[in-house]
Order: structure tokens, then C-alpha cells, then sequence
């Protein structure tokens, strides 16, 4: 039985100035999987989710999910961003920032109420984080501003995850929390697109792995395609990784 | 005057009235919209509008030759709000970074204005003398009607807020992501800047241009320090802001007529500073209070950790040793020793020392329970 397709993306190319930072992207993310994006720094791997998601505008190119135009099918991705694109200042507790998670189904000027509560409680609880639902957001370490991050997107109900490197400047404690959560989203039949760092975890941590360095390199299952080929085309030195059969 | 007799003053006299429940208003509003500012890290922005709101004053009076007040704002409005906008598209068109921008939108639209109102000074025009006012503020101009406007401008700016309030809360902490949950983020954006635009031209009568942004910006600053909520933050702003108003009118009235808006500011001021030292979680004074706390502690500890070495290395913890031998330990005072003694970790007997059981437990479990605690 051939996989459903979540994410199809054609012909994507974004530009800052006049170098494009992606060129001609086809990408199809097939359902079910918890997919690594690597690449070098600069090689669009940020920009990729954020031209996904509409945060900024593509020079060409169509994106759709699951058959239909990204637009219509908002409620069914959900996105957890850099934690450094964020004022941790803020004047806001955990529990706050969690229920953000549910206004995009609330829509506009309805507030969140006894149910939205509820749900981002349950979030707070998944990431191991309940007991800090009233701390001001800055008093958290960066490691529990990560997992508030997660459960905001977790309250989402999404089908579809994209994150943007979850796992940086976290301890190892809750990176192995964030991706026991993540295959967990999987076995439930989520798609999660992690924009990752770290090559050494991706046979470990990921499934599916797509080399993008401007142009699309490689996509595809992690044991078929996670080589040393692969790799040194994509960040353009020799690279040589053990894969443990 | 006694403060008794202003305060009845401020009941029974027309113009002193007006100018309170004015400034009062202007500084509830001022604080609101200021705290969003503030939290967008737009602080300049404030400046940069009331700058830019010169020129169309002088504009204004050119086309209408009229110095009625109503007119000469609906001018500053246009000019603020078309700074304004040539301030976003600076920023998202060109790569300069904002800062860059709002103090060329600034200075560029304020020397225009200024250039203005020398030539407007130049003119055979009886008419023309005092739109300097709008430079420093003029509180003492304020009627009844321009007071109505604030009042309704506030009440506008309020039931907008209650209404988008969760709206502009994500916004403000996160705009990226408001934008994936499906809003227009660009609305939201301008709904709140065109409210900082409106609250600022309704100040630049009785504060000023050159001043206006510390009515904004000096409210919110000092509430962000008594508070970790938005909510709170802005209602506290709002008070603030509104104290400021009525205080700077009080000060500036009973000292022979002190200018207004320079006395308001420096009220605001005064909040700010109060707030600085004086808040619990985030003020400089009790900062340096726990800071100094912490190094006690740290000392007390310290001692007791080193005792809890030399007892270590008998099998009765409780065996007492000279006092002299804890002269090897650098940190060592009397009075720590009191108040570990205090504490019931040590026990003293003439000049020798002993730990007790649960200063022997304390000792060894020092810090390891902490960092269990933090995680």
C-alpha cells in the first residue's frame, strides 16, 4: 500500500536579496514519518518550514497539505519555532504560553476558557512541565522553555509538526524527553519535520532524512540514503559517519 | 496652598478641573498603549510619531489658517501616521535596522517642522503666534471638549483592548507563530500602532512633542517592574500613567504655574525610579538584599561544610574539636560560628566545638538536594 503524502511542495524558491536561499524545491513528506531536515548553516533549512507555513512569502512555488492549498488546512499543522526568536521577558507564565496553542481554533476575540485550559494542562503535564505552570516564563531554564514550547504546539491536536531545531541549548535530559515525545507523535500517526543539527542522532532519533543545502540534495528513508555520499554532497567536505546496521 | 484647599480647588474650579481630569485620561491612555510599546521594543517609536507630527500642525494652520486645536491635531495625525508608515516600510524594504529608521523619520520630519514654523513666524499673519506651544505643551489651553475627546478616545482604545486582547498578547510575544494559527498578523499590527499614533497626537497639546514619549514609555516601564502579568502590567501602567497626570497638574498649578507637561513627565519619572529600587522581585534594593542574603548563606554553609571534613574523619561525628583548628578556614567568623550554633548545628563547650546529628546531615546533603530541586 503506497503511504499518503502530508507535505507536497513544487518548484519552492525563496530569496532574502537576489541569491536565493532556496532554489527549486520538490519535496513529498510522506504521512506517518518523523523526518530530519539537515543541511550547513545557511543552507535554508529554517527558511524551508517558515516558506511551508507562509511566515514568509516564496518567489514561486506551491505548497500543499494532504491534497489541498496550506490555507485551507491551517488547523492541521502546527509549528514550534526557534526558542530564540522569542523575548523570554515577557510578562507571561508557562501555563499562558501554552494556551496560546489553542487560539488559532478559538478564532478571533473569543477567549480561552475552562476547556483550553484543560487541554493545555494535559499538554504541560506530557512535556513533564505541570509543576511550573504558574513560573514566569524567563525563571525557566532553556531546556523547560523548550517543552513549554512543545506543549503549546502538542495543544494544537495537529497532524502535521514542524520544528525548528527543538533540541538546541538543551541538556540531555530533555532531549531524550522531547524525542520519546516526538515517537510518540509517530506511532499515533503524526507527521513531525525537525530541522536538526546534530548528524551523529539522526540514524538514532529519525526515520526519514532530507539534505538540503539551497537546492534539495537527498529525501528519503534514513537507512537507505544516510551516507557518506549524500553527506559530503550537501555540506561539501569529506564526511565519514559509522551507521550501526 | 495647602493641599485641603487645592484639592477643593480641583472640585470647584473650572480650569483646574478640566486640566486634571485631561491629564488624567491622557496619562491612562498613554500608559495602556505605552506598555505594548514598551513590550514590542519599540520604545523609539513613540518619539519618532510625535516627532513626525510637527510638520502636519504647521501644514494645518497653513492651509486653514486657523489655530482651532481639532484641526491642527487632524494635521499631526496625518503627518504621525504617515511617519509611521514610512518608518515599516524603511525597516521592511530596506535592511536598515529600525532604530536607523525611526531616528531618520525623526529628525528628517521634526527639522521640516521646525522649518515651518520659522516661516510660519515670518508671515504678516496676527494669527500666527503660539503654535510654538506645541513643542513643550500647553495644558492650560485644554476645554471641556478637548477632554471629551480624550474620554472617548479612551473608552475606544479600552473596549478594542478587551475585545483583542488575546490577539494582541500573542502578537506581542509571538508574531511568527500568530501567523501560523491562521490571523492576519498585519491587522492586528496596525490596530495597535494607530492607537500609540492617536494617543500621541491627543497628548501634543498638553505635553508636547519633544516630550510625549515619556508619557508612553515612563507609566509602562515602571509598572513592568511590580508585575509578571500583561494584564497587570497594563492596568498598573494605566494608574501610573493617570497619577502622573493628575500630580504634574497639581505640582505645576500650586507652584506658580510650573509648565504642565515637563511637571507631568517628571512625575513619571519619579515612578520609574520609585519602581527601580523598590520592587520586590525585580528592584535594585532588595536585589542587593538577597545578593548579600546569598553570600551568608554561602559563608554559614561554607564553615559548616569544612567542619563536617574534620568530623568526617571520626567515627563519632559528634567529637568535639578546638575551635583554633577552623582558624585554617579562610571564610571562619565567630559569628558564623553563633549562628550555626543558633541553628543547632554545632554545639559549643569552652573552646571546643562539635557537629550535631543534624548538622552532620545538613553538611553532607549541602547542594546535592538543590540541584534535584531545580530540575
Amino acid at each position: 500500500m503506497k503511504q499518503k503524502t502530508a507535505v507536497k511542495i513544487d518548484d519552492l524558491t525563496v530569496a532574502y536579496n537576489y541569491k536565493p536561499v532556496l532554489w527549486d524545491i520538490d519535496l513529498e513528506i510522506p504521512e506517518g514519518v518523523l523526518m530530519a531536515i539537515v543541511g550547513p548553516n545557511g543552507a535554508g533549512k529554517s527558511t524551508l518550514i517558515k516558506a511551508i507555513l507562509g511566515i514568509l512569502k516564496p518567489i514561486a512555488g506551491s505548497v500543499t497539505i494532504y491534497g489541498k492549498p496550506y490555507e485551507k488546512q491551517r488547523q492541521l499543522v502546527a509549528y514550534v519555532p526557534q526558542k530564540g526568536s522569542v523575548d523570554w521577558d515577557f510578562p507571561t507564565t508557562a501555563l499562558d504560553v501554552v494556551k496560546m496553542g489553542t487560539y488559532g481554533s478559538l478564532g478571533w476575540i473569543k477567549r480561552p476558557g475552562q476547556k483550553e485550559k484543560k487541554a493545555a494542562l494535559e499538554a504541560l503535564e506530557k512535556v513533564g512541565m505541570l509543576p511550573f505552570k504558574n513560573r514566569q516564563i524567563s525563571q525557566l531554564s532553556g531546556g523547560q522553555q523548550q517543552r513549554v514550547f512543545l506543549a503549546r504546539a502538542l495543544v494544537q491536536n495537529a497532524s502535521i509538526y514542524f520544528m525548528d531545531e527543538p533540541f538546541q541549548g538543551v541538556d540531555a535530559t530533555t532531549e531524550i524527553a522531547i524525542i520519546n515525545i516526538l515517537k510518540e507523535l509517530r506511532k499515533a500517526g503524526k507527521t513531525v519535520i525537525v530541522v536538526h543539527h546534530d548528524l551523529q542522532t539522526v540514524p538514532e532519533y529519525f526515520d526519514w532524512v532530507t539534505f538540503l543545502n539551497v537546492k534539495k540534495i537527498a529525501t528519503g528513508p534514513v537507512k537507505d540514503i544516510f551516507n557518506d555520499d549524500n553527506l559530503t554532497k550537501t555540506y561539501g567536505i569529506n564526511y565519514k559517519v559509522s551507521i550501526q546496521e | 496652598m495647602d493641599i485641603t484647599e487645592y484639592i477643593q480647588l480641583v472640585f470647584t474650579d473650572y480650569t483646574l478641573r478640566t486640566i486634571t481630569l485631561g491629564t488624567a485620561i491622557l496619562g491612562a491612555v498613554c500608559g495602556m498603549l505605552g506598555s505594548f510599546a514598551v513590550l514590542r521594543k519599540q520604545s523609539l517609536l513613540g518619539d519618532a510619531i510625535s516627532h513626525a507630527a510637527l510638520p502636519g500642525i504647521a501644514i494645518a494652520f497653513l492651509i486653514t489658517g486657523a489655530k482651532d486645536t481639532n484641526t491642527l491635531l487632524v494635521g499631526a495625525l496625518v503627518s504621525g501616521l504617515i511617519g509611521t508608515f514610512w518608518i515599516r516600510g524603511i525597516i521592511t524594504k530596506t535592511h536598515l535596522k529600525s532604530d536607523t529608521a525611526l531616528g531618520l523619520i525623526l529628525s528628517l520630519f521634526f527639522g521640516f517642522g521646525m522649518l515651518l514654523l520659522t516661516f510660519i513666524q515670518k508671515q504678516p499673519n496676527a494669527n500666527q503666534a503660539g503654535l510654538d506651544k506645541y513643542l513643550f505643551g500647553q495644558a492650560a489651553t485644554l476645554v471641556e471638549s478637548d477632554v471629551w475627546l480624550m474620554a472617548i478616545v479612551a473608552s475606544i482604545c479600552l473596549i478594542v483592548l478587551l475585545f483583542f486582547w488575546k490577539e494582541f498578547k500573542i502578537l506581542l510575544f509571538d508574531a511568527d507563530y500568530t501567523k501560523t494559527l491562521g490571523f492576519n498578523t498585519k491587522t492586528i499590527d496596525i490596530l495597535i500602532t494607530s492607537f500609540i499614533v492617536l494617543a500621541i497626537v491627543l497628548g501634543l497639546q498638553t505635553v508636547g512633542v519633544v516630550l510625549m514619549s515619556a508619557m508612553l514609555l515612563a507609566p509602562a516601564a515602571a509598572a513592568r517592574q511590580w508585575t509578571n502579568s500583561l494584564a497587570k502590567m497594563v492596568f498598573l501602567a494605566a494608574v501610573f500613567g493617570a497619577f502622573s497626570g493628575v500630580f504634574g497638574t497639581a505640582i505645576s498649578a500650586s507652584q506658580n504655574n510650573l509648565s504642565t507637561g515637563p511637571v507631568i513627565v517628571l512625575v513619571a519619572g519619579v515612578f520609574v525610579v520609585f519602581s527601580f529600587i523598590f520592587s520586590p522581585s525585580r528592584g535594585l534594593l532588595f536585589k542587593q538584599i538577597r545578593f548579600i542574603k546569598n553570600r551568608r548563606d554561602l559563608q554559614l554553609h561554607k564553615t559548616l561544610a569544612f567542619m563536617h571534613n574534620i568530623a568526617e574523619t571520626h567515627e563519632d561525628i559528634s567529637h568535639p574539636h578546638a575551635i583554633r583548628l577552623l582558624n585554617n578556614f579562610q571564610g571562619y567568623t565567630k559569628s558564623t560560628l553563633q549562628k550555626l550554633v543558633d541553628k543547632n548545628y554545632v554545639e559549643l563547650n569552652g573552646n571546643m566545638w562539635s557537629l550535631t546529628k543534624t548538622g552532620f546531615k545538613t553538611a553532607a546533603n549541602l547542594y546535592t538536594k538543590q540541584s534535584i530541586e531545580d530540575e
